[in-house]
């Protein structure tokens, strides 16, 4: 069963070419890696799927509904949560705020005039925002102002505001790029957990520990087409793979 | 412990603010400012400042066209004065509401940019208004000499209440107490501890946390699944009912509504109370209205005669010039004095006045140790910046 479709998606950009004919279908509860050398059309292809680029032709579908031409807060609500390849979070705000934001979201929708009665550290909300903190080691900083946070930690913040919503389908866009192997092993077990909630995940990533140790399928993009799609096993073997990823070396 | 939801800290600030304005006329007689004149000024530029925080200090849209706001709010005053009734009650209700129509327009067209754009929207909407009241719209406005009660107005309620004020021009009065002098202030007061009691629960609420969210990233905003703009619209809106009510209250106060009242400058000194006071906190925006209007009235009531004997211990040539010199400062010239506390505080203080006050405690108070900010019980709010 496939959750999203991608069929016979183009985008161009002026002369540039950036997804000529791309067709991808990802399966439901899996983890999807998209893998490919800089400037293959990997987070253009994401940028189609969340509303922030229409696509010239073809379709995006999400569980039975197109997600072109709707905004990204309709995409959102939908159930498909986006983690950025630099950290978006609420820099003004303490991290417990920025964890709670997307509860409001999830519980009140896309507008709702909720200005009388005070944000409040018990209640549903606030206790889920803050089980969701203790997964990603941040409960000790939930006081602190998320701007100040170290790189890894707003990485670790924005994944714990996206998988709070429970969402059907998280795009996450290299969320180890710049991480310590420390903070990469810790991301992976994380990301492992929320696989294993039945999380529909595609993950952009140049970091193959990472793509091996979490996907279950395999899609190569090279020049803005998919030349491969397979089981990571029978991914790490293919000649074409590697002489477009790789440029010919031996994994 | 709570009490209708708000916690102890939020209660206190709530009547301590209750306490100094009631007590006003008390605690401001020792610095000269204790005559109702000066008092009901603080508090109604107070409303329109607490009003204007909700949308700048929140969302961060900073709007240079809220003295539109509160012209109309004055316009619609008078013309309630003149059609309906004296009584201040129905002026300030339809004050709001009016003030609030005229910015949901406004603001539905300005909210489609950010930042300077944005600013700048507001800004020729504003001009525009100004100007319209000034030509076109005199019928409605009374052009140049401002809109006045006259003894023929047909004040429908009234007759119909059978109230009659004879031959002579009436001024508004609530019940038969006239809103002159401290009557006067008192209802402004009230009207002020009633817009701050609704701005604390904004700030804590659910809705007060979208519309920091709108300032700090609309872009995860949009991607977390919200809306941004009905919230700023929303927050708009709000802060245009704010001067809607403080346009009303000025006419109450002094029952005619001219055109300059939506002038640029007074858009201006708006966005210089709630900075100089300190954007986004709860108590900035007034004391910040407060601060400049009573430099205001200290300042432009100076002239040389004064100057002349505060420097009469020097030699009559220094004297002159030091007369020269301080006399650009005051009287006309108190602007300047104003532009120069406004610079000192935007580069010293950049959060205003409650920085400051922020500051002196830090240098009083030792911070605990690990301090992580505010640590404190499970039940204190998530944000709580007084």
């Amino acid at each position: 069963m496939s959750i999203l479709n991608i069929v016979d998606l183009n985008k161009s950009f002026g002369g540039l070419r950036a997804l000529s004919n791309v067709n991808l279908s990802i399966d439901k509860a899996s983890v999807h890696a998209i893998i490919g050398p800089n400037g293959a059309g990997k987070s253009t292809l994401l940028n189609c799927f969340v509303g922030r680029l229409e696509p010239d032709t073809g379709s995006v579908t999400f569980d039975g509904k197109s997600l072109l031409g709707i905004k990204p807060h309709e995409i959102n609500q939908l159930g498909v949560s986006r983690v950025f390849q630099t950290p978006e979070i609420f820099g003004d705000l303490t991290v417990l705020d920025n964890v709670m934001i997307p509860g409001f979201a999830r519980r009140d929708g896309a507008f709702r005039i909720n200005a009388w009665n005070p944000v409040r550290r018990k209640g549903p909300i606030a206790e889920k925002a803050m089980a969701m903190l203790k997964d990603v080691d941040l409960d000790d900083k939930a006081d602190q102002i998320a701007g100040q946070l170290s790189r890894g930690d707003k990485r670790r913040l924005e994944l714990a505001m996206c998988v709070v919503q429970d969402p059907k389908l998280l795009l996450l866009d290299e969320p180890t790029a710049g991480m310590s192997r420390a903070d990469t092993n810790k991301t992976i077990e994380l990301m492992q957990t929320i696989a294993k909630r039945g999380v529909t995940m595609v993950v952009i990533e140049h970091d193959m520990h990472v793509v091996f140790s979490l996907a279950h399928k395999i899609s190569v993009l090279a020049q803005g087409t998919v030349i491969a799609e397979d089981l990571p096993e029978k991914i790490k073997g293919d000649p074409r793979v590697q002489e477009a990823y790789l440029g010919g070396a031996h994994l | 412990m709570r009490f209708m939801g708000m916690n102890k800290q939020d209660w206190i600030l709530f009547i301590g603010f209750s306490v100094v304005t009631l007590l006003g006329p008390i605690i401001f007689s020792p610095i000269g400012a204790g005559y109702p004149d000066l008092l009901q000024k603080f508090a109604i530029y107070g409303i329109f400042a607490l009003g204007f925080n909700i949308l700048f200090g929140l969302t961060g849209y900073l709007s240079f066209g809220h003295a539109a706001f509160l012209g109309v709010g004055s316009y619609t005053a008078v013309w309630t004065f003149k059609l309906l009734s004296m009584n201040p009650i129905p002026a300030i209700i339809f004050a709001t509401i009016i003030g609030g129509l005229f910015s949901a327009a406004i603001g539905f067209i300005s909210l489609r940019r950010t930042g300077i754009y944005f600013s700048i929207l507001t800004l020729a909407f504003a001009q525009m208004s100004y100007n319209l009241a000034y030509s076109v719209l005199t019928p409605i406005t009374n052009g140049e000499t401002g809109l006045q009660l006259t003894q023929d107005d047909p004040r429908a309620l009234d007759v119909a209440l059978g109230r009659d004020y004879g031959a002579v021009l009436p001024s508004s009065d609530l019940f038969g107490i006239d809103m002159t002098g401290y009557p006067g202030f008192y209802f402004c007061g009230v009207m002020l501890i009633i817009c701050f009691f609704i701005s604390l629960r904004i700030f804590r609420s659910p809705f007060g946390m979208m519309l920091r969210a709108v300032k700090s990233n609309q872009n995860r905003m949009n991607y977390t699944g919200l809306n941004t703009r009905p919230y700023a619209l929303t927050a708009f809106i709000i802060s245009g009912m704010y001067a809607g009510l403080a346009g009303g209250l000025l006419a109450v106060t002094d029952p005619l509504a001219g055109a300059e009242r939506m002038q640029w400058t007074a858009s201006g000194e708006v966005v210089l109370m709630t900075i100089l006071g300190g954007a986004g906190t709860l108590l900035g925006p007034v004391i910040g209205a407060g601060v400049i209007k009573y430099f205001e009235n200290i300042f432009s009531a100076f002239n040389d005669n004064i100057l002349e004997q505060a420097f009469s211990f020097l030699p009559e040539t220094l004297q002159h010039i030091m007369v020269q010199v301080s006399s650009l400062f005051v009287g006309e010239g108190w602007h300047l004095t104003l532009g120069a506390l406004f610079m000192l505080i935007v580069i010293f203080l950049p959060g205003g006045l409650m920085e400051g006050m922020r500051r002196i405690r830090n240098l009083f108070v030792s911070k605990p140790p690990g301090g992580t900010g505010s640590g404190g019980s499970a039940d204190t709010p998530v944000q709580n910046p007084a």
